[in-house]
C-alpha cells in the first residue's frame, strides 16, 4: 500500500504529467504535488504521483557511510 | 533499478551486520519499532533479522493503514458499496480486508456491488467523468503519504465542476498513532510495550519532513532514525538507534537525507492543509480511539465528502475474537502467537487485516518468516 518507488523521469509533459521509467516499463506521474522536477531527475512515486525528488549527493554519501561502518567493524573484527 | 539495487548490496550488508554486531552492547536487550509497513516488508523478505544479534529485537509497529483500519469502517464501505448505487473506488489492498462476519469489498463485489480497484486518484476521477449518470465514492486510507493525492483528486473535482465524485475519508497521522503506543500503559501503570527508540517512517517523512518527530525525543526521550525502505537503510538506522541508546542520546537522524528534507514536500502540506482538517478522534484497529490521529474533509468541500451524502446502516461491528491483530499491531504479541496463524488465516484467506498487505506483520511473517521460525524452534529444542 505505502509501497514507493524511485523512478526516472524521462518525458515532462504540458499537462503537468511526467513520464517515468521504472524497470524498463514508462508509466504516467502526476507533478501535482511537486514543484521543479526536471528531465533526468529521480523521484519517488507513490500511488501515481511523485512525492519527492531523490538527492544524487545524499545518496552517494549514505552509500559511502554503509561502506566506511562495515569496513571500519570488519577491520576491527579481522584484528580482534 | 538505480537507487534500488545499490542499496540491497550483500557485501555492504555484511559490513553493517559486522557494525551492529561489534556496537551493540552484549549485556543489555535493545528493542526497536518499526513504525512502517515497508520496513516490516524489508525486514521479513531480506532476513535483515538473521543479521541482527540476537540482543536486538525489532517490534512491528502500526504503520500500515490497511492493518489499521477498523471493522466499523470496513464495514461502512461494504454497506456504501451494496445499500446505494455508487461505483465504489479503491486501491488493491484494501479490497481483502474482511470487515465483521468476514465481509469484504471483494465480496460485495462478487454479489452484484460495483466495486473497482485503482491504481491512483486519478483514476477515479477518471471514472467520475465517464460516469456522470452513477455516483462515484473513493474509498481513500493511508498515512501522510497518500493523503496529499486525495486532497488533489478533490481540489480537481471541484475545478472540473464533478458533481458526482466523492471521497470516504479514513486518512490517518503518523505523530499520533507513535504517541498512542508510547502512552498506552496497563492498568498497573506500566508503559504496555517498552521500547528503546523507533526506525521513523520514510516516505511519510519526505512529505512531513523530520521535524515533527522531535516530540518524541524530547517529550518521550526516544531515538528516531528516519530509515529509507531498502535493507541496508534499514540496518544503518538500526546501527544508528544503537549508538544512541549506547550514548543516551535521543535524537532525530535522517538516514533517508536521499528523499527526505527537515521541512518535507511543503507543497503537498499546503494541499493537504487546504483539504483537510484533524479529527477530535478516530478508531484504530489495534489501538483504539486515539485522540486527533485523522483527517476529515473540511466544510469548504462538504460535497465531496461521501460521510455526508450517504446515510449508511451497519450494525455494530465484531471483529474476531481469536484475531490477535490489535497485540500485534501494538507490538505486544508476534504473529505465531495468533492460533489462526497459518491454519484459517493465510494471505489467500485473510481473517484479519495484518493478513492482508505484504506490509502487515502477519503476512510479512507468513510469506518470509516461517522457515526461520521454524528453524529457531528447532535450534531452542
Ligand atoms: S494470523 Fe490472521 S487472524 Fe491472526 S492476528 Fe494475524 S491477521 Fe489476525
Amino acid at each position: 500500500m505505502c509501497h514507493a518507488i524511485p523512478a526516472k523521469v524521462v518525458a515532462l509533459r504540458d499537462d503537468g504529467m511526467a513520464e517515468v521509467e521504472l524497470e524498463g516499463v514508462i508509466k504516467e506521474a502526476s507533478l501535482d504535488l511537486l514543484d521543479g522536477v526536471e528531465l533526468g531527475d529521480y523521484v519517488i512515486l507513490h500511488v501515481g504521483y511523485a512525492l519527492a525528488k531523490l538527492d544524487p549527493d545524499e545518496a552517494q554519501k549514505t552509500l559511502k557511510l554503509f561502506a566506511e561502518m562495515g569496513a571500519a567493524a570488519l577491520a576491527e573484527g579481522a584484528v580482534a | 533499478m538505480k537507487y534500488v539495487e545499490e542499496f540491497r548490496d550483500a557485501e555492504l550488508a555484511k559490513g553493517l551486520s559486522a557494525a551492529i554486531k561489534a556496537e551493540a552492547e552484549p549485556e543489555r536487550i535493545y528493542k526497536f519499532m518499526e513504525f512502517c509497513g515497508g520496513h516490516t516488508h524489508a525486514l521479513a523478505r531480506y532476513g535483515v533479522e538473521d543479521l541482527l544479534p540476537n540482543n536486538v529485537k525489532m517490534i512491528h509497529g502500526p504503520g500500515c493503514p490497511v492493518c489499521v483500519l477498523p471493522v466499523g469502517r470496513v464495514d461502512e464501505a461494504v454497506a456504501l458499496a451494496t445499500q446505494h448505487d455508487v461505483i465504489l473506488c479503491t486501491y488493491a489492498d484494501l479490497m481483502r480486508v474482511p470487515g465483521t462476519k468476514y465481509e469484504s469489498l471483494i465480496k460485495a463485489r462478487s454479489k452484484g456491488a460495483d466495486v473497482r480497484m485503482v491504481y491512483s486518484t486519478m483514476d477515479a476521477l477518471k471514472i467520475a467523468q465517464d460516469n456522470p449518470e452513477r455516483e462515484v465514492v473513493f474509498f481513500a486510507i493511508g498515512f501522510e503519504t497518500t493523503t496529499p493525492p486525495t486532497a488533489v483528486a478533490i481540489k480537481q473535482a471541484q475545478k472540473l465542476g464533478l458533481k458526482n465524485f466523492s471521497v470516504y475519508c479514513n486518512h490517518v497521522l503518523t505523530p499520533a498513532a507513535m504517541r498512542a503506543i508510547l502512552g498506552a500503559h496497563t492498568p498497573e501503570g506500566a508503559p504496555n510495550v517498552v521500547l528503546d527508540g523507533f526506525v521513523g517512517p520514510a516516505h511519510v517523512s519526505a512529505v512531513i519532513g523530520t521535524q515533527p518527530y522531535e516530540e518524541f525525543t524530547t517529550d518521550y526521550k526516544k531515538p528516531v532514525v528516519i530509515a529509507g525502505f531498502e535493507p541496508l537503510d534499514v540496518m544503518q538506522s538500526i546501527l544508528q538507534l544503537i549508538r544512541q541508546a549506547n550514548d543516551g542520546r535521543a535524537d532525530v537522524e535522517n538516514e533517508y537525507a536521499r528523499a527526505v528534507t527537515p521541512e518535507g514536500n511543503v507543497k503537498a502540506q499546503a494541499l493537504v492543509d487546504e483539504v483537510f482538517e484533524v479529527r477530535d478522534e478516530f478508531s484504530w484497529r489495534g489501538l483504539g480511539s486515539v485522540p486527533l490521529s485523522a483527517l476529515k474533509i473540511r466544510s469548504e468541500f462538504s460535497e465531496f465528502n461521501a460521510e455526508l451524502r450517504f446515510r449508511v446502516e451497519v450494525p455494530s461491528p465484531k471483529e474476531n475474537k481469536l484475531c490477535e491483530c490489535g497485540p500485534i499491531l501494538r507490538g505486544e504479541k508476534n504473529p505465531v502467537d495468533c492460533a489462526l496463524f497459518g491454519t484459517s488465516c493465510t494471505p489467500d484467506n485473510p481473517m484479519g487485516a495484518c493478513m492482508v498487505s505484504s506490509e502487515g506483520a502477519c503476512a510479512a511473517h507468513w510469506t518470509y518468516g516461517r522457515f526461520r521460525t521454524e528453524l529457531e524452534l528447532e535450534e531452542s529444542a
